[in-house]
């Protein structure tokens, strides 16, 4: 069973090609990387498959239904990429949380117990059961991170899409979050997942997929870092980075 | 002094259409001020004007004119929004601008007929609400917290993250222009007691007074509402014992609110900050010897 399917898929921004006729298939079970520099296309590649930006060509099917027909959203839980946490008004992170049971709640539906139980199961999977109640503008990047991957689980869906979810979070997130991640896969969910560097995921990930210039380079087990990037005091500083040591390269 | 003015029946009729407009403001505005709209419901006041223009114009109500010219003008704005297109500055500004001008316009048009004063839709005139204006306020105030109540989970997460909601599969266009409509309504329902140009002001402010002490959304809501109320009641009681501007005397309250929690919440913190730790005393300075 196929959950996800993309053929051919074209999508361009202003003419420039960002995904330049790319095909990927993802199997039911798979733990799947999609890796690549920043602008190689890797999350459009992930929001063309979940039809959030229109393709200009190919196809692409959810569970192995075209997107145009697919209604069964409820079996996707979405991680998207972390925006600042400043939103107008404060939510705790329970509620937004259970944002995440209204793809399995029908509109104007009260929450009924099995939909409380689902929050509070999601939240204790991220380790955030007793900040439940705090704004999340109160916490720190990786646990507004694991609120929202909180709030994708609390959907109990088949399918978990995370875009750059370990971008500028703490080893103790990283840490809670690879521990939900496999629990969800050892019920049998399938995991796509945007990043940059795998970091603790990489001894779950099955498959990894590496785009660049909006074509996939690589399909297949996680490449190891060549040259000095394999070496093991290498700490993957790069000289563009707004962090980098200043006058280490000039 | 004292609730003496009440004894009349124009100022019971003032005060329920001015708790009715405090009520469903601030529930509408909670959403917009998580959107980051705040000011987007000045903007549909200034459509709103034009409908009132076309309903004395055409003899028919102005209320309902109002209502279905600020819904047509919420849905185009909602539909500018969607695009995001930076653009879309400009054609705000050409609804809006459009608007105020087309009913100032119009009203004018129809001075002949009727003796329709342009500042009482402008700043409000809660003190003349007759018994049908409390039946209309009160059928369209239900509606807007019905939508706003009712609805609020879903809302809350088209508002909080459209995208997300997006791939939830929730009918987010339908919300979106049901939002949009709705806050059309608020704005005709608050037409009377505060006036088209105060509108956003009790659509805004009693959220930034309650945000400013609330943790979750759901008690933000609350609060607000509670807020717009109070802001509501007695703006009436004091325009009504003193005299002054209704619509402006609310709109002040509801700032006085804001600037007194505002404060309040800065002296907390700074208390709490300054006290010592529990069990830690500071050591003295000097000690003086006996």
């Amino acid at each position: 069973m196929n959950v996800i399917e993309l053929d051919s898929a074209v999508v361009g921004y202003g003419g420039r090609a960002v995904l330049d006729h790319v095909s990927l298939t993802v199997a039911a079970g798979e733990i799947v990387a999609i890796l690549g520099a920043n602008g190689s296309g890797k999350s459009t590649l992930i929001r063309a498959a979940l039809g959030l930006v229109p393709l200009a060509g190919g196809g692409a099917r959810l569970f192995g239904t075209t997107l145009r027909r697919f209604r069964q959203w409820r079996r996707i839980g979405y991680v998207p990429q972390r925006v600042g946490a400043g939103s107008g008004v404060p939510a705790t992170v329970r509620e937004v949380v259970s944002a995440g049971r209204l793809a399995r709640r029908g509109l104007l539906r009260p929450a009924r117990a099995a939909d409380r139980r689902a929050v509070e199961g999601a939240l204790a999977a991220v380790g955030l059961a007793d900040r439940a109640a705090d704004p999340v503008g109160t916490l720190s990047g990786g646990q507004q991170q694991r609120a929202l991957i909180a709030r994708a689980l609390a959907g109990e869906p088949d399918l978990l899409v995370l875009d750059e979810p370990t971008a500028g979070v703490d080893a103790a997130s990283q840490d809670a979050f690879a521990g939900a991640l496999a629990a969800f896969s050892r019920r049998g969910g399938t995991v796509v997942l945007v990043a940059h560097e795998l970091g603790p995921l990489e001894p779950l990930v099955t498959r990894a997929v590496v785009v660049h210039l909006g074509k996939i380079a690589h399909d297949g087990p996680v490449p190891r870092p060549a040259g000095h990037h394999a070496h093991p005091d290498h700490d993957h500083v790069h000289p563009h980075a707004p962090d980098a040591e200043r006058g280490l390269w000039a | 002094m004292g609730l003496g003015i009440f004894q009349y029946d124009f100022m019971v009729r003032a005060l329920i259409g001015a708790l009715i407009t405090g009520a469903t403001a601030p529930a509408l505005g909670t959403y917009l001020v998580q959107r980051r709209l705040a000011l987007i419901g000045d903007g549909i006041g200034h459509i709103a004007l034009t409908g009132v223009g076309v309903g004395l114009l055409t003899s028919t109500s102005p209320v309902l004119a109002a209502v279905l010219v600020a819904a047509a003008g919420a849905i185009a704005v909602e539909l500018v929004r969607e695009r995001g297109r930076t653009s879309g500055d400009i054609a705000l500004a050409l609804l809006f601008y459009g608007g105020i001008s087309g009913g100032v316009f119009l009203v004018a048009l129809s001075s002949s007929k009727t003796t329709a004063n342009l500042m009482a839709y402008l700043f409000g005139s809660p003190l003349t609400t007759s018994r049908v204006d409390l039946v209309v306020m009160a059928v369209l105030g239900t509606g807007v917290l019905a939508v706003t109540l009712l609805l609020r989970p879903w809302l809350f997460a088209i508002c909080h993250d459209e995208e997300y909601a997006r791939v939830s599969g929730l009918p987010v266009r339908t919300l979106n222009l049901l939002l949009a409509v709705t806050t059309a309504v608020t704005v005709t329902v608050a037409m009377r007691a505060v006036g088209l140009l105060l509108v956003s002001a009790l659509m805004v402010v009693p959220v930034a007074t309650a945000q400013l002490v609330t943790r979750g959304f759901r008690a933000t809501m609350a609060a607000a509402m509670a807020i717009g109320l109070v802001a509501a009641g007695l703006g009436v009681w004091t325009a009504g014992t003193y005299d002054t501007a209704p619509g402006a005397t609310i709109v002040l309250v509801a700032i006085a609110a804001f600037l007194v929690t505002a404060v309040a919440t800065g002296a907390w913190r700074a208390i709490r900050r300054h006290r010592p730790a529990d069990g830690q005393i500071e050591p003295p300075d000097v000690v003086l010897e006996p």
